[in-house]
């Protein structure tokens, strides 16, 4: 169906990919179930909404673009540090903090989007790697700036809207990230089902090609390493406002590691990949935390393995190739 | 008080001979495949771990031990690499580093679980530990003897890939794998040798490092990021490329810490960052 309608015009095509499916609808639902059988749970919830909406950023310039990247961390970590100064010193709106984060983030992201737009391969690779860790030593390194290793304490927030304060149990912090995460995957939507976002999945396939049919590979590169800075700077002060307080590892190559495990494992390149990822990769580890932290990386460390050698589309790509399976009998 | 500069020079010296053991093996693989192993320093580890059991415990001379750390991690990579990296030869970018990742966080939890997480000392012999007097400059014996292996290893490296057979068939797989195969050279074992080969020097490495920087679980993912330096600076398949960047990555490591100590590793990644952006297929890197 798609195909032949593709065959009549692009902007069919793309309008029939971006048309709300049922389960999606259902997804998004089943989001809100937490406030009413889990709410014992709700600041998991909110974690997990965080990590998803981080692991969508990563998402747009991984799975459609095509840019791996060893240090996206980093904009998580400027973003979640920018929220956190902003209400140190005296202004603790969340929203218009949120809102300035996400610039911060995103303007550091639109600087280095240069660097990263001009390689490919293992010095691109290099190159995010190199960056996260240089940030992550300037972190460390200003002290007085970022608290150093005791991480930045004295972050309050006012309550959102003036009227909702962030209390204990986390109904404000998970109504809040739900509503941002919600908001910006719709964005996202917006933009993978765009002829941009059509010409992003172009360029991941063929670097060369695509200039010559009219889509600058690295100024669109740029583009969307900027989006997904900021987007990702987002879920960095979403976790500053929420758990008021910012350490060094928002930023460090663990968590850049850990995001990719995440969207690999969900499906990357699938928009629900990331989200799909957080959630069986955090409500994992809410199980085992009980066992110590290092025995809890060979799980993962296991995991990748299965991923890659038997699941190259994670967990979302395994099911739809079973649904495939299944609709053609 | 600063340290004589000789003193750093030295030192640094010594360093970047150990990261040159580390790394040297990554680049040719590198350079030969493209496959990128993220696991390069497991094996260093595993080296590493060999050489603490054999002298700790069992009380072997620590030369006998060095050759045994070399065959344990050349041993484990050859069977890594039949098991696992010779599925993911034509995958991505992307499926070789997660692959790789996951390997190294396995690698890490076993030695958490088999040695915990705490440093692991070395019993040196008494010589192994005194310092001699060069022109008023005292020089440990250690990094000495250090500088010596490597010296000693990169002299036989650069003979074995200029002067024999196999070198021959390695510098053609560097070069241009597809037309090395059209030649008839079998790359894929040419290929598993050197992985084998440079896995080795990194268990020899990880042996020799403990001494220097200690030996903990973390080790694989510490070092990680420096071999990925040296490979990637020095540019993918060159042993005169790796050499050149693991001697000014170490002694601009040490002299950084000597000097601006407040700075830690920043300077090192800012010299990593620039080189990359200066030359991205490395100083001495052809492609």
């Amino acid at each position: 169906m798609a195909l032949a309608e593709n065959i009549r015009s692009p902007q069919l095509y793309l309008q029939s990919l971006s048309r709300w499916r049922p389960t999606e609808i259902a997804f998004w639902l089943a989001t809100l179930l937490p406030f009413f059988v889990a709410a014992n749970y709700l600041s998991l919830a909110s974690q997990i909404a965080i990590t998803a909406l981080f692991a969508l950023s990563l998402d747009l310039i991984l799975g459609y673009a095509g840019v791996v990247s060893l240090g996206h961390a980093a904009f998580f970590g400027v973003g979640a540090y920018s929220a956190g100064l902003i209400s140190k010193y005296g202004w603790g709106e969340p929203l218009t903090g949120l809102v300035m984060s996400g610039f911060i983030a995103g303007f550091v992201g639109y600087l280095t989007s240069f660097i990263i737009a001009r390689f490919r391969h293992l010095a691109r690779i290099m190159l995010t790697l190199g960056l996260g860790l240089l940030l992550a030593e300037l972190a460390n390194s200003a002290g007085w700036l970022t608290g150093g290793m005791d991480g930045l304490q004295g972050i309050h927030m006012w309550p959102l809207l003036s009227s909702f304060k962030f209390d204990l149990y986390g109904y404000t912090a998970y109504a809040y990230a739900l509503a941002v995460l919600f908001l910006l995957f719709l964005g996202a939507r917006r933009l993978i089902h765009s002829p941009f976002g059509l010409a992003l999945r172009g360029i991941r396939e063929n670097w060369t090609r695509m200039p010559a049919i009219g889509a600058e590979s690295r100024s669109h590169i740029r583009t969307v390493y900027t989006i997904a800075a900021a987007m990702a700077g987002v879920s960095g002060a979403l976790l500053a406002q929420t758990t008021e307080t910012v350490s060094l590892d928002s930023l460090g190559f663990e968590r850049s590691a850990e995001i990719l495990v995440m969207l690999v494992l969900g499906g990357a390149g699938r928009l629900y990949g990331g989200l799909i990822g957080a959630i069986i990769f955090m409500v994992a580890r809410d199980q085992f935390s009980g066992i110590q932290p290092q025995y809890w990386y060979f799980w993962i460390g296991v995991l990748l393995v299965v991923v890659v050698m038997f699941l190259p589309n994670g967990v979302l790509g395994g099911l739809s190739k079973l649904q495939a399976r299944w609709s053609r009998r | 008080m600063l340290p004589p500069v000789a003193g750093v020079l030295f030192d640094g010296f010594a360093y970047g001979m150990l990261l040159f053991l580390l790394s040297v093996g990554q680049s040719v693989t590198l350079g030969m495949m493209n496959f990128i192993n993220l696991a390069h320093c497991a094996f260093a580890m595993l080296g590493g771990y060999v050489a603490v059991i054999l002298v700790n415990t069992l009380g072997w001379p620590f030369f006998a031990v060095l050759p045994v750390a070399f065959f344990a991690a050349a041993a484990a990579s050859v069977v890594v690499e039949r098991v696992f990296y010779r599925r993911l030869y034509r995958a991505t970018d992307l499926d070789q580093v997660l692959l790789t990742i996951g390997i190294t966080f396995i690698s890490v939890a076993v030695a958490a679980y088999l040695f915990t997480t705490a440093q692991q000392p070395i019993q040196l012999p008494s010589y192994l530990r005194q310092s001699i007097e060069v022109l008023g400059l005292r020089l440990a014996v250690y990094r000495l003897i250090l500088i010596a292996l490597a010296l000693v290893t990169t002299g036989l490296l650069v003979a074995a890939l200029e002067y024999t057979r196999f070198g021959a068939q390695v510098r053609a797989a560097v070069d241009n794998e597809r037309m090395a195969r059209g030649l008839g050279i079998d790359v894929d074992r040419t290929f598993a040798i050197t992985f084998a080969l440079g896995s080795g020097l990194a268990g020899l490495g990880g042996a020799l490092a403990i001494e220097i920087v200690g030996l903990d679980p973390s080790f694989a993912f510490t070092y990680l990021v420096y071999v990925l330096i040296v490979v990637s600076v020095g540019g993918l398949g060159s042993i005169r490329g790796s050499f050149a960047a693991a001697a000014v990555l170490g002694i601009s490591d040490i002299a950084g810490k000597y000097y601006v100590p407040s700075l830690g590793a920043f300077l090192i990644y800012l010299v990593m960052i620039s080189l990359l952006m200066w030359r991205p297929t490395g100083l001495f890197g052809r492609r």
